[in-house]
């Protein structure tokens, strides 16, 4: 099996859709020639051509109703929004025109668009970069949204979310991009949509998570160990829909549980997800279901990102705290 | 400086065939219509006056949802559509129902999208129009991404897209028109420049003295027409897809008219924002009574066939509303079943929780 980095896997993913369906189209700012700003789309355009994978003018508005456009005339449009921060500009598309499609059109028309954009902090990027914004997503009915945290999820998840004839929102965190390999089979394999994984099995405590916060979880879990307390990693993978049913059984197991996310408090995933399991499995909780997320301010000035994205130790503290409850 | 502005925006002369009297001015533009397409625009232009005038007084008895009126406006709509193939493609704003209705879209289904009912907005398979857009601009990017479509597929086809005087403000609008003229779309965009924007006049929505030249800066062909002679409309539009078939790129066609009634019917009062004078001066203007004129001249008009499309229209209407009014009552199990293709666990246990509600 290859060993790749999780960009990689990306690239192979879109490689790997671009064969298998001349439908398939990839473009965005740079994707073309360049092969994108951080290579994701790297040796595609020569290997499939211009007509398949092309440059955008510099436009993300543009860029989004160029893919709606083409996906009604059949084709299947794999746009990349540059940096996530940048949503704002198309977000009419994503929120008010794709998500809308389906049910605007009573299921006549669809948008089978997947919107690929890299985000996350921890790379020291100029402001408007690197924000966790799916809690946006999440709140905007008709839409999926993905994360993916290690190489092998990357590939899988990016040809089910190419494949899902819904608009599918695919955010790369930037610092896993190239951080560390892992096994990718060469072969295609699809990881359903809407599926977590369980990354660490354990007793006491479940940590739900996603994104970069899978492998400072992942580290917390080591040392909570030699504490003596067995933690569950479990990563969501897909942010919407969730998959609520190997949540619950993770929590009705431990009985407790802590919620990690890179974004902010307010009105994130986590809230969602500490709502579910109070509407679920109260009576299995041992203590609240407590939460790990940044500060409720803007997303951090590049020196400050150090102090302000949460990490490990905020985790080893929050898990601790509802342990001990 | 200003000089070049000027000599650019001195190109864009009205575009026209007819002039208020019905005669011909342009001999060389005409177009080839027969004469059975003649009386087919004119008795479309009747057609849709009759339904605008019975959907006003619907929506005023209650029988009607959101409407935007048309009067005014026929040539404009009527003309630029009757220049596509059926195999083309519209993505219309909110105005632009007679368009959907002439490219195949069922009366029935425009009355139950104007009651706001899921089933306004299910295109019938084979009719090649989107539900009017409501967010000002957003069909335009996707009139480019359309096109382009066509473009890719080899289709001999366009897609149409249509917007207001105020709509040409919008920042869609720029990336629409310059995404269709870098990629060669077969993408035609219309502006029906009626004025007023809501209440705004087209004078305060840009300093450009035509919305026409907007298509220089894209690199695109732009004409500025007479949107009251329904055959200088359908000309351009008619030139304008042959150049987007045969690989030429877009075109922006600005359509110089006048909508005479409010901007919907819920609540707009034009006398707020325009004079009696200014309406007065458009409705010389009139689209049918300038076409009537041409056609009775030439003997292809006469009140009888007049009074047969105002009858037959009447008709339609009645019973496309006496059809809509057998839709069914909607649910909330209905509209969840539109939101994807596989419901996720939340809409999946709604689901169950609103069959058992709405059984009840």
């Amino acid at each position: 099996m290859a060993q790749m980095t999780m960009i990689q896997a990306i690239t192979d993913a879109m490689r790997n859709e671009l064969k298998s369906n001349e439908q398939v189209l990839v473009f965005g700012e740079d994707v073309g020639q360049n092969g994108g700003v951080f290579r994701a789309t790297e040796g595609l355009q020569k290997e499939f051509g211009e007509d398949r994978v092309f440059d955008t003018p510099l436009a993300e508005s543009g860029i989004g109703g160029l893919a709606i456009g083409l996906g009604l005339t059949g084709f299947r449009p794999v746009m990349e929004i540059q940096f996530f921060g940048f949503v704002f500009e198309v977000f009419d598309s994503v929120a008010a025109q794709m998500g809308r499609m389906r049910y605007r059109s009573g299921g006549v028309y669809t948008s089978p668009v997947t919107i690929r954009s890299p985000f996350g902090g921890g790379v020291k990027t100029p402001e408007l970069h690197a924000d966790s914004l799916e809690g946006l997503m999440y709140q905007t009915p008709g839409i999926k949204v993905v994360i993916p945290s290690t190489p092998y999820d990357a590939k899988g998840l990016l040809i089910s979310a190419i494949r899902d004839n819904d608009p599918v929102v695919y955010l790369e965190h930037m610092k896993l991009y190239r951080s560390f390999r892992g096994e990718v089979p060469e072969e295609e394999y699809t990881i359903e949509l809407g599926k977590a994984d369980v990354k660490r099995e354990g007793k006491d405590v479940s940590i739900i998570t996603y994104g970069a916060m899978v492998h400072a979880s992942l580290k917390a879990a080591e040392e909570l160990e030699k504490e003596g307390i067995s933690a569950e990693v479990i990563d969501l993978r897909t942010i919407s829909p969730l998959d609520i049913e190997t949540i619950m059984a993770s929590v009705e197991k431990t009985g407790r549980a802590i919620v990690v996310q890179e974004a902010q408090k307010q009105a994130g995933i986590g809230a969602f997800v500490v709502a579910e399991i109070n509407d679920r499995a109260i009576l299995h909780l041992e203590a609240p279901v407590l939460r790990v997320t940044a500060p409720d301010t803007v997303f951090p000035y590049a020196s400050a990102e150090d102090v302000w994205i949460p990490d490990h130790r905020d985790i080893v503290d929050k898990a601790k705290k509802v342990y001990n409850f | 400086m200003t000089k070049t502005i000027d000599a650019v925006q001195d190109q864009f002369e009205t575009f026209q065939i007819l002039s208020e009297d019905g005669e011909v001015v342009n001999e060389s533009a005409m177009p080839n219509l027969s004469d059975e397409d003649l009386q087919e625009l004119m008795r479309r232009m009747v057609y849709t006056r009759i339904w605008d005038q019975r959907a006003i007084s619907l929506n005023r008895q209650g029988r009607l949802g959101f409407y935007a009126p048309v009067a005014g406006q026929e040539a404009s709509m009527l003309g630029t559509h009757y220049a596509l193939d059926k195999e083309d493609w519209i993505l219309p704003g909110y105005r632009d129902i007679p368009q959907m209705v002439f490219h195949g879209f069922p009366l029935t289904q425009a009355f139950l999208w104007s009651r706001g009912h899921f089933q306004g907005g299910q295109i019938p398979e084979g009719v090649n129009v989107l539900m009017p857009q409501i967010i000002i601009g957003a069909q335009i990017i996707q009139a480019a991404g359309v096109g382009f479509g066509l473009k890719k597929q080899g289709k001999k086809n366009v897609c149409i897209t249509y917007t207001g005087d105020g709509g040409a403000s919008q920042g869609d609008f720029y990336e629409g028109l310059n995404f269709a003229g870098a990629y060669r779309a077969n993408t035609i965009f219309v502006v029906q420049n009626n004025r007023f924007a809501i209440s705004v006049p087209v004078e305060k929505q840009s300093a450009a003295k035509t919305i026409a030249q907007k298509a220089v800066a894209a690199g695109i062909e732009g004409i500025q027409v007479d949107g009251m002679d329904v055959l200088a409309v359908y000309a351009a539009t008619q030139q304008a897809r042959e150049r987007a078939v045969s690989g030429e790129g877009p075109t922006l066609i600005e359509t110089l008219t006048y909508r005479y009634g409010p901007h919907t019917m819920a609540g707009d009062d034009p006398t707020r924002y325009r004079t009696k004078d200014l309406d007065n001066e458009w409705e010389k203007k009139d689209p049918l009574v300038r076409f009537r004129k041409f056609l009775e001249k030439k003997n292809l008009w006469s009140e009888e066939q007049e009074n047969k499309v105002v009858e037959e229209a009447k008709e339609d209407i009645k019973a496309a509303i006496k059809k809509a009014d057998g839709a069914p009552k909607q649910k909330v199990t209905d509209l969840i079943g539109f939101m994807f293709e596989d419901l996720p666990f939340n809409l999946r246990e709604q689901l169950e929780e609103y069959t058992a509600k709405e059984s009840k």
